[in-house]
């Protein structure tokens, strides 16, 4: 099982590398993107076959690892 | 005294910090190496900048999960004294020992330089020797300093006294109430960016960082 996680900063943490992106984006002549948001995508490949544990699992390396969550929030998405 | 520099792959500032340990409070410090479990007897702790692990992930994530980490926070919480410097400060945070978050400064550039700081607070091991309200130059070089933490939290800090150093006169990072450097509760914690290792003799600019080991000579 693979389980795709999304980890993205809270709303109302400034994020200057967002803003550098839009910046970059409308200096190209992309008009019309009003807000940019970087993030980080994390693939990984379980072993657990069972999905609720798969889940429970990921959540808790989000927690422990893969997400600081006073800045953070973390998606968690499971394929078999 | 009996000091201690934790080392991290990548860590760099561990031998100016043991070279600053040496010279002013007159103990060669142990250098542990981050993969070890158990600490001897201490009675200081220090956390040195660098880049440790590559600040892979987030700045500090990974050494604040490493095994001698572990160790450090429950002898933290027994009340030993642990200064954590630049990736020190960005790796107690990630522990949990100091609240908040280290996050980009807010121009995108490492900013490598002197900076003005007040202290706050003269009122703890870590400076004993310094005036409050009194502006010293230390030097900063990084580029995740922008200190980030909720109102709540800030409101906190500072009711509390446990803002230890404020950038004035220009804040290099974007930190949020111009913080250099914050206390834990029980004041034996201390997270600072700038580096008072660089800053002990003339011959490296100036000596403002040395009061800080003075102070702990003083306390320890």
């Amino acid at each position: 099982m693979k389980a795709r996680v999304h980890v993205t900063l809270k709303s109302g943490v400034l994020d200057p590398q967002g803003r550098a992106i839009q910046h970059t984006l409308s200096s190209l002549g992309f008009a019309g993107v009003d807000d940019v948001r970087q993030g980080k995508y994390l693939e990984l490949d379980l072993a657990e076959t069972d999905r609720a544990a798969a889940e429970k699992s990921v959540r808790d390396m989000c927690e422990k690892l893969l997400a600081n969550t006073v800045i953070e929030n973390y998606s968690i998405d499971l394929v078999e | 005294m009996k000091p201690a520099v934790i080392v991290f792959p990548a860590s760099n500032c561990d031998r100016d910090a043991a070279v600053a340990i040496e010279k002013i409070c007159g103990v060669k410090p142990q250098m542990v190496w981050h993969g070890d479990s158990t600490l001897p007897e201490l009675d200081l702790i220090v956390i040195p900048g660098g880049f440790s692990f590559g600040d892979y992930l987030r700045c500090g994530a990974m050494a604040a999960r490493s095994p001698v980490m572990r160790e450090v926070v429950e002898r933290a919480n027994r009340g030993t004294p642990v200064l954590g410097i630049c990736n020190g400060f960005q790796v107690l945070a990630e522990a949990g020992l100091l609240p908040g978050v280290l996050m980009m400064n807010a121009d995108l550039k490492f900013v490598c330089r002197d900076v003005q700081l007040r202290v706050e607070s003269s009122q703890s091991l870590f400076t004993n020797r310094y005036e409050a309200g009194e502006t010293i130059t230390i030097p900063v070089a990084h580029h995740e300093g922008n200190y980030f933490a909720d109102e709540a939290t800030l409101d906190e800090l500072e009711q509390s006294g446990r803002v230890a150093f404020r950038y004035v006169n220009g804040n290099p990072n974007g930190s949020q109430r111009d913080i250099a450097g914050i206390f834990n509760e029980a004041r034996n914690v201390l997270g600072m960016m700038p580096h008072p290792e660089r800053m002990i003799e003339p011959a490296l600019g100036g000596s403002d960082g040395a009061k800080m080991f003075e102070s702990l000579v003083a306390s320890l």
